[in-house]
């Protein structure tokens, strides 16, 4: 009797080293986790930190290997697989460091937020090097799932089930949306893989054109959503201002990063022949997006909340790099999101490290004065806002840069203008908060407390925006030639 | 066309109309349990189909995990719930006239998209029938583990989160949850769970005569 009437070869383990890395460690994360006191969980809080460390090494070693396809095509690893997945081990690594304070004092469990992390981070690894449907799929799952989790952690807080909830049902119809796109490209094309739809589409009769524009539409709709881009960015502002400071850090950066992994692999690998009707559609997103994120931001009094429709803002004017469907706008868009994970980063990083002195901080009012309670945190926070707001010598102002060109190289000059005029728009809040930290009367006077390791990492956070703005030229150098 | 056909079609356009209208008796239904249990009639008929696609083991796999394991406890869960349903009817009406046009123009997108003249019989062969001795399962497990196994992790580790996730959302803190420790339990003697106190005798107080009256 034969067993396995089709065999296949062994897969390529070393190109999944990471992930198997990263899986077994979050296991032995669990496990010790339950076992040692609660007065110790430095053990675990460490155990994690050094497996990121560990998976981080892994990924910079495996950079230069050339592109190849493993588990039967299933898996992908590339540069931009591989450019993604160590910002976003290293964004994690912050988090968990900036985090650790805040959840001690929360009285939050600490073990479990450090293992849903991780395990949202291996979803976020599966999905930028997916080269199917399924594994894309899942890993967005595994990617949502924790998040939802951590969100609700916070068992005593009504806002934070509501948060939850939102997020929950938001990511289950997204996810549903997408799907359905997906099946009616699985229906027209027989295949799941992403090399061989994208042949199939491209060689497709006209007769099947309307189905695959159809599906286009749902997949665009379901990677929008994901990303909080307007019209389907009503969740974001409210997981924001509900859930606890440290996972509003863990949604805000990291998943981001995420979700142009997905667009890269749904519409740039799998429908480059539709990139016209792809664009199109991520022109009107973009142009919503930015008017949006930028206008509502202004009128907010919750920090939280306006870093939210700023992240709107954001995606918006990443989608501005994606929809140049050139090689130069993909790395454009790269380039922009990282630098964006970096801002986002160090910007909700404050309010985590603020909040350690006991009080949760939301407001923009509570920033009052930060500049003589804690002169050094007040600059890197202006550093960060500036960046965000694209102001120069920092890396926000080349990131914005690249975009624009990218979008003036395809002829869209018009669009081009519009995002720089909101730009400038989206500027005045940044300042604003500047405003308030500088020339403001404190009304809580004490200095800030927080760990010696917690101001190294805003240190260092803070002034990558600055280095990165300076010499740009190897991170940008790294996104264009990943395509 | 032969009495087999005939046979199939009838099948088909029964479980058909039996799911469109167990969904929408699923939405419109007022009790809950009445709701979930058209869910669970929903999903028998999809089994229906299943089978006459001659996916025979996931439609089995439907029944028993759907109909049997996550139905069974949803229905538990719904019966302990006290649902006032009454504010959420208020807002449907107030919400419906936009649904109809969303799902009107969703419904019109959907049936042009998978109209006869993009999947129909003359793009698509019709299917050919398995030979008898075709096994569903032995080819689902031939792939299952080798050309998918990538997608089969995942989805195990997808179940470790949820596991996670749920035990640590449901768990009360360390102080509030109840331990049985059997160990120690069996090993109880009567000193530990009873004290014998000596106490002086009493004299008998009666009740005063004003707490008598106000009685």
């Amino acid at each position: 009797m034969v067993f396995f009437p089709n065999p296949i070869p062994v897969p390529q383990l070393s190109l999944v080293l990471p992930e198997i890395v990263l899986l077994a460690l979050t296991c032995v994360v669990l496990l010790t986790d339950l076992f040692i006191p609660a007065r110790s969980k430095i053990i675990s809080y460490l155990l994690v930190q050094a497996s990121l460390i560990a998976v981080a090494v892994i990924l910079i070693l495996q950079f230069h290997w050339p592109t190849t396809y493993t588990f039967s095509d299933m898996f992908v690893f590339d540069k931009i697989g591989s450019l993604m997945k160590i910002f976003m081990v290293g964004v994690v690594f912050f988090v968990f460091l900036y985090s650790r304070g805040y959840l001690r004092q929360t009285r939050l469990p600490q073990g479990e937020m450090y293992v849903l992390g991780m395990l949202s981070l291996l979803g976020m690894m599966v999905l930028v090097s997916a080269n199917n449907f399924i594994p894309l799929y899942l890993g967005l799952e595994l990617l949502s799932l924790p998040m939802t989790a951590m969100v609700a952690m916070n068992r005593g807080s009504g806002i934070a089930a509501e948060a939850a909830i939102k997020l929950f049902v938001m990511s289950a119809l997204a996810s549903a949306i997408l799907l359905y796109g997906l099946s009616l490209l699985y229906g027209t094309t027989k295949s799941l893989d992403i090399n061989q739809v994208a042949q199939a589409v491209a060689t497709m009769p006209n007769s099947q054109y309307p189905v695959v524009i159809l599906s286009l539409v749902f997949v665009v709709i379901g990677f929008a959503f994901k990303i909080g881009a307007v019209p389907f960015h009503m969740w974001v502002p409210d997981i924001y201002a509900g859930s606890p400071n440290s996972v509003v850090l863990f949604v805000s950066a990291a998943p981001k990063i995420a979700g142009l992994g997905m667009a890269i692999r749904l519409l740039v690998q799998a429908l480059p022949s539709m990139n016209i009707e792809w664009q199109a559609l991520l022109i009107v997103i973009a142009i919503l997006s930015i008017a949006l994120g930028n206008l509502v931001a202004i009128a907010q009094r919750s920090f939280k909340r306006m870093l939210a429709y700023s992240s709107i803002a954001h995606m918006g004017y990443m989608l501005l790099g994606l929809l140049a469907a050139n090689p130069t706008g993909y790395g454009a868009a790269l380039f922009y999101i990282l630098v964006y994970s970096i801002m986002a980063l160090g910007s909700f990083a404050v309010i985590v490290l603020m909040s350690n002195s006991g009080i949760e901080i939301e407001n923009i009012s509570d920033l009052q004065g930060l500049n003589s309670r804690d002169p050094w945190l007040a600059f890197l926070l202006m550093m960060l806002l500036f960046s965000m707001a694209g102001i120069p010598p920092l890396a926000g102002f080349f990131a914005k840069i690249g975009v624009l060109e990218a979008l003036i190289g395809v002829h869209l000059v018009w669009l081009a203008a519009y995002a720089l005029i909101f730009a400038i728009v989206g500027s005045y809040y940044y300042i604003r908060v500047v405003k308030v930290m500088y020339f403001e009367e404190p009304k809580i006077t004490d200095p800030i407390q927080y760990s010696m390791e917690a101001r190294l990492a805003m240190s260092v956070n803070g002034l990558a925006v600055l280095v990165l703005g300076i010499f740009p030229g190897v991170l940008f150098t790294l996104c264009q030639r990943a395509f | 066309m032969t009495i087999n056909m005939i046979l199939e079609q009838i099948v088909f356009y029964a479980a058909a109309v039996t799911i469109v209208f167990a969904g929408i008796m699923v939405i419109g239904s007022r009790n809950p349990v009445r709701g979930a249990l058209f869910l669970v009639l929903a999903f028998v008929a999809s089994a229906i189909l299943w089978i006459l696609l001659e996916a025979e083991f996931l439609a089995l796999a439907l029944i028993f995990v759907y109909v049997g394991a996550v139905m069974t406890l949803f229905l538990f869960v719904v019966m302990m719930l006290d649902i006032n349903l009454e504010p959420m009817k208020t807002r449907f009406v107030r919400y419906l006239p936009l649904g109809l046009l969303v799902m009107a123009l969703v419904l019109v997108l959907v049936i042009f998209a998978v109209a006869p003249q993009h999947f129909g019989t003359a793009k698509y062969a019709v299917p050919q029938h398995a030979s008898a001795s075709y096994s569903n399962v032995k080819e689902l497990g031939s792939v299952l583990y080798t050309t998918y196994m990538y997608p089969f992790e995942l989805a195990s580790v997808l179940l470790l989160v949820a596991i996670i996730a749920a035990i640590s959302l449901a768990l009360p803190s360390s102080r509030k949850r109840r331990l049985q420790r059997p160990g120690e339990q069996v090993q109880v003697k009567r000193e530990d769970r009873l004290r014998m106190v000596k106490m002086q005798a009493e004299k008998k107080i009666l009740p005063s005569r004003k707490w008598l009256k106000k009685r």
